[in-house]
C-alpha cells in the first residue's frame, strides 16, 4: 500500500511541487495502478527475454556538434554562451 | 587512534570522444557549449551509443590492477536533480561494474610495500561544468557548460586501507603514473582527476570529503580533516557521518548545507544500452611497460641508481625524456636530468613537455667533452629554460657559450690569470712559500673571481702550484 507520505516523497525526488488536495487525489491512483501491476505479476512465464543484443558499439570517431546558437536556442535563458540556471549549492 | 582512508578517484579517460556521443573531447580552449548535441544535452528522444575505446581503456586499467573482470556488466541510471546533469541521471554502473577486487602497491609511511585493494572499477559520464556567479555561498545563479557533459570517466574505488595523508598521495601518483603509462588519462588537463575521500578515526563515524581536484588537494584536505576530527574526539563530542566539501583555496573542508536527506537515487538498469560482455578481451589486451618494470630496465640498462631510476620512471614524459637523452652518457644524462634540469623546470613552474630533448643532449655533450664547468652548464641550462619559457626559438647550447663567453678557459688562459693574480698578490705568495698553506686558497679565489668561475679550481691550484714553484723568485 503506498501512503500520502510515499506520495510526498516521489514528488520531491521528481522535483514536482504538488498540493495537499492533489496528494489525497493522487494515492488512490498509485495503488490502483500498482494492483494492476499485481494482476500481471500472475501471468504465466514472466522471465524477461533474455537480451538479443550485447556489446553494441560506437568507433572512436568524432561527429560534428551542435553550434553554440542551437544549444543555447533550447535553454530558458543563457548568458555569455552559457546556459544560466537556479542558483545551487 | 588509527586513521582509515579510502579513496574514490575520478578519472577523465582520454578518448577522442565523448562516452555516449560523437562530440568531441578536447574542449579545453573552446567556447562554452559548442562541445554537446541531442545525446550529451539529453535532448528527449536521444539514444546513446557506447565508445568502444572507453571500455577498452577501461579494461588495460582492469588488466593493470590485476582485477577481476565482470562476465557481464552494464549500464545504470543514477537519477538526481542537478543543473549540471541535463537528462535529469547520470548513466554510470551501479551493481554490475567493469570490474572488482584488485590491487595497487605502494610504500607505507616507513617505507614497506603494502597492497591497497581496490574494490571496482566502474565507467560513467563526466556531468557538465557549473559557475557560480556572484561568488561563493552568495551565489545568485549559475552558469552551466556543458562541453564536459558525457566525458568518460572510470571510477576507481579503494577499500579503506590507507592510514596517512602521505600514504594517501603515494597512492594517487602511483595511480596516476599507471594510467599514464597505459595510455588512457592525461593528467595535464585540468580537472582530469578528481577524488573523494572516505576519512575517519578508528571507533568513530567517517566523513566523505567531496571537491578535492589537485594531487597536492589530498593530502591537504585529509591533513585538516584528521585534525578537526581529533579535535572533535579531544573535546568530547561526537563526529557526525555527513558530507564535506573541500575548499582548496582556504584548505579546509566544510560542512555540506544540504542536510543530505537520504539519497535515493533509484538505480536502474540503462534501458537505451546493451550489457558488456568483455571479458575475453582481456587476454588480448597487451600491457605496456608500467612503471615498476621499466625503473628496473634503467638500472639494469644505464646503470643508474635506484632513486634516480624511481625519479625518471615517476612520470611518462620525464623517462621518455631521459631516454631520448640518456645515449650521450646515461649516468651524466641521469644526474642532470633527475636532480638539476627538474629542479629548474619546478622552479619555473614548467613542464618536461616544454624542453626540446636535442638541445638539452647538446648541453650534455657540452659537459661530457668538458667543453664547460657545471657552473657554466647551469647558467646555460637557465638561458635555454627562459627561452623555451617565454616561447621564443631556444638557441643551441653551443651558441649560448659563445654569445655569453661561458666556455671553459684553457690551461694557456689560465696561465696568464694566474700570473696576473700572483703579480698582485706578493704578500699572499711570500705567506704561502714561508708555510701558511691558507694563503694559497686565496690566490685560488682570486683567480676563480677573475675567470667568473668558468675555471676548474682544481686546474688553477694545479696550475698556480705549478707557477710558484718555477718562478720561486715572486
Ligand atoms: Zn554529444
Amino acid at each position: 500500500m503506498v501512503s500520502e507520505r510515499d506520495i510526498e516523497h516521489i514528488a520531491r525526488l521528481a522535483d514536482i511541487g504538488i498540493t495537499r488536495d492533489e496528494v489525497a487525489e493522487f494515492t488512490p491512483q498509485f495503488n490502483a495502478i500498482l494492483d494492476y501491476f499485481d494482476i500481471l505479476d500472475q501471468v504465466e512465464g514472466g522471465e524477461p527475454p533474455a537480451p538479443d543484443a550485447i556489446n553494441v558499439w560506437r568507433e572512436d570517431e568524432v561527429l560534428p556538434s551542435l553550434t553554440q546558437d542551437e544549444v543555447l536556442g533550447n535553454a530558458g535563458a543563457s548568458e555569455d554562451g552559457f546556459v544560466k540556471a537556479p542558483r545551487v549549492m | 587512534m588509527n586513521v582509515i582512508i579510502g579513496l574514490e578517484i575520478h578519472c577523465q579517460l582520454s578518448t577522442e570522444t565523448k562516452l555516449f556521443c560523437g562530440c568531441s573531447t578536447d574542449y579545453r580552449n573552446d567556447e562554452p557549449n559548442t562541445h554537446v548535441c541531442p545525446v550529451c544535452l539529453g535532448l528527449p528522444g536521444a539514444l546513446p551509443r557506447i565508445n568502444r575505446k572507453a571500455v577498452e581503456y577501461g579494461l588495460r586499467v582492469a588488466k593493470a590492477l590485476e582485477m577481476e573482470v565482470l562476465e557481464e556488466s552494464e549500464f545504470a541510471r543514477k537519477n538526481y536533480f542537478y543543473p549540471d546533469l541535463p537528462k535529469g541521471f547520470q548513466i554510470t554502473q551501479y551493481d554490475r561494474p567493469l570490474a572488482v577486487a584488485g590491487t595497487l602497491e605502494i610504500e607505507d609511511d616507513e617505507g614497506h610495500a603494502k597492497s591497497v585493494r581496490i574494490t571496482r572499477i566502474h565507467m560513467e559520464e563526466d556531468p557538465g561544468r557549473l559557475v557560480h556567479m556572484g561568488g561563493g555561498d552568495r551565489a545568485r545563479y549559475s552558469l552551466v557548460d556543458y562541453n564536459r557533459s558525457g566525458i568518460p570517466l572510470i571510477e576507481i574505488v579503494t577499500e579503506p586501507d590507507l592510514r596517512s595523508p602521505q600514504e594517501a598521495r603515494r597512492f594517487l601518483n602511483k595511480l596516476r603514473t599507471m594510467l599514464e603509462y597505459l595510455g588512457v588519462f592525461d593528467g595535464d588537463r585540468e580537472g582530469a582527476l578528481r577524488v573523494d575521500a572516505n576519512i575517519s578515526l578508528e571507533g568513530h563515524e567517517r566523513a566523505e570529503v567531496k571537491n578535492i581536484s589537485s594531487y597536492k588537494g589530498v593530502e591537504k584536505a585529509l591533513t585538516f580533516e584528521i585534525t578537526r576530527q581529533r579535535n572533535l574526539v579531544r573535546r568530547g563530542q561526537r563526529i557526525a557521518r555527513e558530507t564535506r566539501h573541500f575548499q582548496e583555496a582556504r584548505g579546509i573542508t566544510t560542512s555540506s548545507r544540504s542536510k543530505e536527506e537520504e539519497h535515493d537515487y533509484r538505480y536502474f538498469t540503462e534501458p537505451d544500452l546493451r550489457p558488456l560482455r568483455v571479458r575475453d578481451w582481456l587476454e588480448a589486451i597487451e600491457l605496456p611497460e608500467l612503471p615498476v618494470a621499466r625503473r628496473n630496465r634503467f638500472m639494469a640498462e644505464y646503470g643508474i641508481s635506484l632513486n634516480h631510476a624511481r625519479t625518471l620512471t615517476g612520470d611518462l614524459r620525464l623517462a621518455d625524456f631521459y631516454e631520448q637523452v640518456a645515449a650521450v652518457d646515461p649516468a651524466l644524462a641521469a644526474t642532470w636530468v633527475a636532480d638539476t634540469l627538474l629542479g629548474e623546470l619546478n622552479y619555473r613552474s614548467m613542464g618536461i613537455g616544454s624542453v626540446p630533448p636535442d638541445r638539452f643532449a647538446g648541453l650534455l655533450r657540452l659537459i661530457r667533452d668538458d667543453a664547460i664547468t657545471d657552473r657554466g652548464a647551469v647558467d646555460v641550462l637557465r638561458i635555454m629554460l627562459d627561452q623555451c619559457s617565454r616561447g621564443e626559438a631556444c638557441e643551441t647550447p653551443a651558441e649560448i657559450v659563445r654569445r655569453q663567453n661561458l666556455g671553459k678557459v684553457t690551461d694557456d688562459d689560465f696561465s696568464a690569470v694566474v700570473r696576473r693574480v700572483l703579480a698582485a698578490h706578493p704578500q699572499a705568495v711570500e705567506d704561502y712559500l714561508s708555510g701558511k698553506k691558507g694563503a694559497l686558497n686565496f690566490l685560488v679565489g682570486q683567480a676563480m673571481k677573475e675567470t667568473r668561475g668558468r675555471a676548474d679550481p682544481k686546474a688553477i691550484t694545479r696550475i698556480m702550484v705549478e707557477c710558484i714553484g718555477s718562478e720561486g723568485g715572486f
